[in-house]
């Protein structure tokens, strides 16, 4: 009960801090000192604590199953483990929204600390543009989302959080995720108070560059998170299906890594400023859109908040604020002064970022109107479509081999003018990889054409970076791990598409099933009761083509809060395949659905994604090895 | 002892190429199936639902496919049933024709944009 | 000028966006089909439920009546619901009701009869659920009222109620 006033207060007391902030610092901003005055850093620290003070009672009401706490009530259940009742803590909508808010205040402390060398100005103009975002979800969530709300009486058990949603990935995905797209509103913030400095510059692009990595490898492993949940969990065996809230995810992280490659530039050359702050922009605007899209009930999704429109007008109208206050700063304040030196030389490291640029903008518009089209449709003729994975497969698929290609050379390219080097070598790699895919691939897919082309192009920058790797170029490794990791990432999926292969039957203990030279026996069952479920483990053992055996325990699970029933997948995976079983009841009859998969190549997903963003890592700690 | 040894082979043969293409259309009807949307679980594909209405469409896919009607077929008789939702990959009809054209329209401005800005001389 | 023109075309596109999204927020975002195109009856075969034996649905809708073709299972909940209201609308004279008994235990659907009353002229079974999709339904209940162009002219998701008792009423007067 203390705990809900205290956590509510604390939300308001945040919320005059902003104001009270942003009266200071534009008084700072007008005197003549030099420095950002320290009451400024004090009171962006205060903030912070008060918004984790907040968030730390949302937790402890939630550890101590206080139902009198109405998000708790509807999340939460006094049986639920310990973890998954810290973890449910920001598994709904209002405790989610104060995880924004923690980030959102973290980021903007974080940059005034590490940020004492950069201009005066600057740094306010950032605070204050920061503190506007902060304002607007202060309001969102005190209007329309208090996690403090009383109910009375007291109901003395809550309703419990889906189980699907207890899961380990899943209770650090959210956090991790934030850390990067909401982290990406610093770079926002900084990035207009920057335009209206007139600040684009060499040094600026220096500066951002680590927000713009931090921001980059925790959307990246938040994502990946998401989607190992996917795996374990749903039970389907995929890891990806173009689910709007999926893709939502996903659009930053284009604009993202494109702003990324931009700051590089920026940072050598001082040109693409226009780009640079288009690009910071729009992440930032797509974090948000994405907050529109899954909470306002506007799409139709498996992992949407169940949530009402009232909520959804609001981020909708403060969304547009922030669009046309943003635009409108880059029409008054942008100087595009460096119009000659935007002409680059085509053999150049600055032309392929230029090509990099045009192959994101793309992907991102392939993700951005298949997501959105239907509610366009929808709105405009009351005609409802579905616009699901074949759509982006079959526009993405055809541009990633180009794609790979570019990369590969572009890797190899000077600034400003260059010649490809070791043209030698580079043939000798392009012909391995083409006859090595075709090899690989003869006997095992129909769509030889198609797919040889792509995983050459794959293999191509596989062994392009691998050199680098090997040579020991320590001035670019950040780099050449990075594009490793992102041809690795490309192959399993590749791979693991093609010559992933499923059984599905109908089978009950005791019987065998026969296909294709695989054995599929079920050999018992047995019951378990756990805290806050009761269970089926089907006991099977699995005899492959060449005669290897493997023993899989698929569960079903019975919750009695909510009362669900989940299948838990049994999962064996090896650096080489996962095999993957899953149980479900069938109706009638005690026959068992099973569906037995063999995907190879699985875990290389993972790691692929681990490297890529490790390259990312070696970005940040670039001056500690690099001369 | 020849001849029979020459009819196991043939027959063996013939088995394994039947049990290929049985194979392939297994995948052909799993690949339809991917693509339809279960009307009761929203989220999820006929292929993965256990729900009533998807081991109904199961059944008339198989039968349709094992009839001998093309993949456009099932579709255009699901999409008459059930509206253009109930498929996963959007059609290119008038209603499409934005969302299909629209990115390749970006790319190929987006390219030609970049052309001019590129320097080709020296 | 041409900055001017990308602001204008810009500015105009996001009120565009905007507008779309805010009316967006009033539809529904589950997908329900449409219930109100015209269809013809689908042509079929089913087996009858007392009869045991094939009919063709042309014999079944053979009158130059008003028919309502009723899908129901005697393990579904809703339908005991609306039951007695097509014991009711089975009085009228211009209308015929079709039962199509959906993914059943037979001996469970005729308990469900005898103890609710028989509503309708004809029964068939639809055991796997493909004559049901014949129609486009995907649930349980659901009724369609034919007419007598054999025609589809309302679909009905879901139990019936009284007003849509009083429509259907109406429209076959």
């Amino acid at each position: 009960m203390l705990a809900n006033q205290i956590g509510y207060y604390s939300l308001i007391i945040g919320l005059l801090f902003s104001i009270y902030l942003c009266a200071v610092s534009i008084k700072d901003f007008n005197n003549t000192n030099r420095n950002v005055s320290p009451n400024i850093i004090t009171l962006s620290f205060l903030q912070l604590t008060f918004v984790i003070v907040s968030f730390l009672s949302l937790i402890f009401s939630f550890i101590n199953s206080d139902f009198s706490n109405e998000t708790v009530f509807n999340n939460s259940h006094t049986t639920k483990p310990l973890f998954y009742k810290i973890s449910g803590t920001w598994g709904n909508h209002e405790g989610s929204l104060l995880l924004w808010l923690l980030v959102l205040t973290l980021f903007i402390f974080l940059f005034l600390i590490k940020s004492r060398e950069q201009p005066k100005k600057y740094r306010i103009l950032t605070l204050l543009f920061q503190q506007l975002i902060i304002v607007g979800f202060f309001l969102f969530i005190l209007k329309t989302s208090n996690p403090f709300n009383y109910l009375f009486p007291v109901p003395k058990e809550g309703l419990g959080l889906n189980p699907i949603l207890q899961d380990p990935a899943l209770a650090i995905h959210p956090p991790l995720l934030y850390l990067g797209y909401v982290g990406s509103s610093i770079i926002f913030s900084a990035s207009l108070a920057a335009v209206v400095q007139n600040y684009i510059s060499k040094e600026w692009g220096q500066h951002i560059k680590k927000w713009v990595l931090i921001s980059w490898i925790f959307l990246t492993i938040g994502i990946m998170l998401g989607s190992i949940w996917a795996y374990y969990e749903l039970g389907w065996g995929g890891f990806w299906f173009w689910d709007p809230v999926e893709n939502v995810s996903l659009m930053p992280w284009l604009t993202l890594t494109a702003l990324l490659h931009c700051i590089l530039v920026l940072e050598k050359r001082g040109t693409l400023t226009s780009w640079v702050v288009i690009l910071s922009i729009t992440t930032f605007m797509l974090s948000m859109c994405g907050t529109f899209l899954v909470r306002s009930g506007i799409l139709n999704s498996v992992h949407t908040f169940a949530n009402d429109p009232a909520r959804g007008i609001f981020i909708l109208i403060f969304l547009f604020i922030l669009i046309f206050l943003s635009l409108g700063i880059f029409f008054l304040f942008h100087n595009d002064n460096n119009k000659n030196s935007s002409n680059f030389y085509w053999l150049s490291k600055e032309s392929t970022i230029l090509v990099n640029n045009w192959f994101m903008m793309y992907f991102l518009s392939v993700v951005l109107i298949g997501t959105v089209y239907p509610i366009f449709l929808d709105v405009i003729s009351a005609e409802k479509i579905s616009v699901g994975p074949p759509f982006y497969q079959k526009l993405i698929a055809p541009f990633l081999a180009p794609f790979l290609f570019f990369m590969s050379f572009g890797l190899k390219l000077k600034w400003i003018k260059s010649k490809i080097e070791n043209k030698s070598s580079l043939t000798i790699f392009l012909i391995i990889s083409f006859m090595l895919t075709f090899f690989i691939l003869k006997d095992i897919t129909t769509e030889l054409f198609f797919y040889t082309i792509l995983i050459s192009a794959a293999f191509f920058l596989l062994f392009t970076t691998s050199k680098e790797l090997f040579l020991k170029r320590f001035n670019n490794i950040s780099q050449a791990v990075a594009h490793f990791g992102f041809s690795l990432l490309i192959l399993s999926i590749l791979f693991n598409g093609i010559l992933s292969s499923e059984i599905i039957t109908n089978i009950k203990v005791g019987e065998r099933f026969n296909y294709n030279k695989v054995e599929i026996f079920f050999e018992k069952i047995e019951e378990k009761k756990e805290s806050n479920f009761d269970s089926i483990i089907g006991y099977f053992k699995i005899t492959n083509d060449k005669g290897k055996v493997v023993e899989l325990n698929p569960e079903i699970r019975f919750y009695n809060q909510p009362v669900t029933i989940t299948s838990e997948a049994d999962i064996k995976t090896t650096l080489f395949e996962d095999k993957f079983l899953v149980m479900n009841i069938v109706k009638s009859d005690d026959y068992f659905n099973i569906r037995y998969q063999v995907k190879p190549f699985m875990v290389w997903i993972w790691i692929s994604v681990l490297i890529l963003s490790l390259g990312g890592l070696m970005g940040l700690y670039k001056k500690k090895y690099e001369k | 002892m020849k001849t029979l040894k020459f009819f196991l082979i043939i027959s063996l043969s013939i088995g394994s190429f039947q049990l290929k293409s049985e194979e392939k259309n297994d995948e052909f009807k799993n690949r339809i199936l991917k693509n339809i949307r279960c009307l009761i679980c929203q989220g999820q594909s006929v292929y993965d639902s256990e729900s009533d209405f998807a081991s109904s469409i199961k059944l008339i896919v198989n039968k349709m496919i094992d009839d001998g009607m093309s993949e456009d077929q099932v579709y255009k008789f699901l999409r008459e049933k059930y509206g253009d939702w109930v498929i996963y990959e959007p059609e290119l009809n008038k209603n499409t024709y934005i969302l299909w054209l629209l990115p390749l329209l970006l790319f190929m401005i987006g390219g030609a944009i970049m052309i001019k800005k590129l320097n080709f001389k020296n | 000028m041409k900055n001017k023109l990308k602001l204008i075309i810009i500015f105009v596109s996001l009120i565009f966006c905007f507008i779309i999204f805010y009316k967006g927020l009033d539809k529904s975002n589950t997908y329900t089909p449409k219930t109100n195109i015209e269809k013809s009856l689908p042509t079929f075969k089913a087996k009858d439920f007392s009869l045991n034996t094939y009919v063709n649905s042309e014999n079944i809708f053979s009158e130059e009546n008003y028919y309502i073709v009723n899908i129901w299972a005697s393990w579904c909940v809703p339908c005991r619901k609306e039951h007695p209201l097509l014991m009711e609308l089975n009085k009228n004279q211009s209308i015929k009701l079709i039962g199509l008994n959906y993914k059943d235990n037979l001996s469970n659907a005729k308990k469900f009869i005898n103890e609710l009353g028989n509503p309708y002229g004809q029964i068939l079974i639809d055991k796997d659920g493909t004559l049901a999709v014949e129609f486009g339904a995907y649930g349980v209940p659901e009724s369609f009222l034919i007419d007598k162009n054999k025609k589809i002219i309302k679909k009905i998701i879901g139990p019936i109620n009284k007003e849509i008792i009083e429509e259907i009423k109406l429209i076959i007067k």
